[in-house]
């Protein structure tokens, strides 16, 4: 039988993450802790993962979990998006998919999701699926374990059809004050703006965040 | 959460995540009415405020549910199948709100007896051929009819409430009246309840579901401010933001 060392637990994504809808796409920001326990295995992990080219998921729970999750929705895009002409996937097609493997799985899986992105038809959406499986479409979504220290945050900040900019500074924002309160949330602050343009990633350094103690 | 274990595979009993709270429902003269608030809480966070919990399924029918949410969405998914089923048969005949009910208790009850249950108590409402129905099915695969229902909560605090205000013939508006009136109670006595609703009407002429609307409350209590002691009161934010 194999026994883990005693100290060590299985890699979690403490995490706080944050998706926005704006006027011509979405928003989506995460932090970069990765920990086993009270360790950070990795200060600047990559929680927002492309499931397709302009479809992506924010990932908190267990890590290997989200992971798997990750790489099955992005299989199943691909075959999807090839048997429909090579056009772009729909992302409640994407949300779906997420939320049928968190759904039939929910014993054995710690997983919460939130899925957002681009496509042609709908425009920018975002989707939160929680613990359960849960399918939520909304304007905005935050998750994982420093999400509790920012609801009455975004709840007083968050506005509707912002511009691409004032959309980002939220994001930024409400990242860092759940990062300064959250132990198992930090590091740099990892965003994608995803429009008709594609995907533009960027980067807030762990020194340069718009909130610190 | 339990760590998977491959050797338990069979044992599967879940505990709910993201849960509904009350769901009322009463019968009136012409129709049925159910209500609920737009609230899906995360233990006690209260994380979705504008989630439907009642469902038009066909063109008859009502079904709202209480507990966790994901197995609702599944259940919608089911009957949803169940309703393109009979389009595609067409045969000019379709489920009637009775077969509905029947269909969710085997369900539920064959779920629970895989000691798998869906976690929900759902009330099953309709209105077809001039005849009303209102019934429960809950986790267990118990099912009942009533002419009043409530779950939760509510199956302590509003059904004593709806069954004195009962009467066959109650007008829509009496009834309606008496849901909210439930839900406000519910708003002060449930710490999982939201003071904002939703009211859902089955008739002859079909269902209709309205959009949610915040639901006024009473506090001018003397317990809560004696009237020998000075009140500062400022504008709600709703009053604010009227103005």
């Amino acid at each position: 039988m194999f026994h883990p060392a005693k100290d060590q637990q299985e890699h979690m994504l403490g995490t706080s993450i944050i998706a926005v809808r704006y006027a011509e796409g979405v928003v989506v920001g995460a932090d970069s802790r990765t920990t086993t326990g009270s360790y950070i295995a990795n200060r600047v992990s990559n929680k927002l993962t492309s499931l397709h080219d302009s479809i992506y998921c924010c990932r908190s729970g267990s890590a290997a979990d989200t992971q798997a999750i990750a790489d099955y929705v992005r299989y199943f895009l691909d075959m999807h998006s090839m048997e429909i002409g090579n056009d772009m996937p729909l992302v409640s097609t994407a949300a779906s998919l997420v939320r049928q493997l968190c759904y039939n799985n929910k014993e054995a899986l710690l997983a919460g999701m939130i899925v957002a992105g681009y496509d042609p038809v709908h425009g920018g959406q975002v989707y939160s699926i929680p613990l359960g499986g849960l399918l939520v479409p909304r304007p905005y979504a935050i998750g994982g374990s420093g999400s509790t220290y920012i609801f009455s945050f975004c709840d007083a900040n968050w506005q509707d059809d912002m511009t691409e900019d004032q959309a980002l500074k939220f994001v930024e924002r409400a990242l860092a004050h759940a990062m300064a309160r959250d132990g198992s949330s930090g590091g740099i602050i990892r965003t994608a703006v995803i429009n008709k343009d594609g995907v533009k990633r960027g980067l807030v350094l762990g020194d340069r965040l718009p909130f610190m103690f | 959460m339990q760590f998977y274990q491959p050797q338990d595979a069979r044992k599967h009993t879940t505990t709910p995540y993201v849960t509904g709270s009350s769901v009322v429902g009463i019968k009136f003269d012409g129709g049925v009415m159910l209500a609920s608030d737009t609230l899906a809480s995360y233990g006690s966070l209260a994380r979705y405020v504008d989630f439907q919990r009642i469902k038009k399924i066909g063109d008859y029918t009502l079904v709202g549910a209480s507990g966790e949410l994901s197995d609702f969405q599944y259940i919608e998914k089911i009957l949803s199948e169940l309703v393109v089923n009979d389009f595609c048969l067409d045969d000019g005949y379709t489920l009637t709100p009775k077969e509905i009910y029947s269909y969710l208790t085997r369900v539920l009850y064959n779920r629970r007896s895989k000691l798998d249950p869906l976690w929900n108590q759902l009330v099953v409402a309709g209105h077809r051929d001039g005849e009303a129905f209102l019934g429960v099915v809950d986790l267990y695969g118990s099912s009942w009819e009533d002419d009043t229902v409530a779950t939760g909560y509510g199956a302590y605090m509003a059904q004593p409430l709806l069954r004195k205000g009962y009467r066959p013939d109650l007008t829509a508006n009496e009834a309606k009246k008496l849901l909210e009136d439930c839900l406000r109670v519910l708003w002060y006595r449930d710490a999982r309840a939201l003071n904002k609703i939703q009211v859902a009407i089955v008739t002859n002429d079909g269902v209709n579901i309205s959009d949610s609307y915040h639901l006024d409350a009473f506090w001018d209590l003397d317990s809560a401010a004696p009237q020998t002691c000075l009140l500062y009161t400022s504008p709600s934010p709703r009053d604010r933001q009227k103005s």
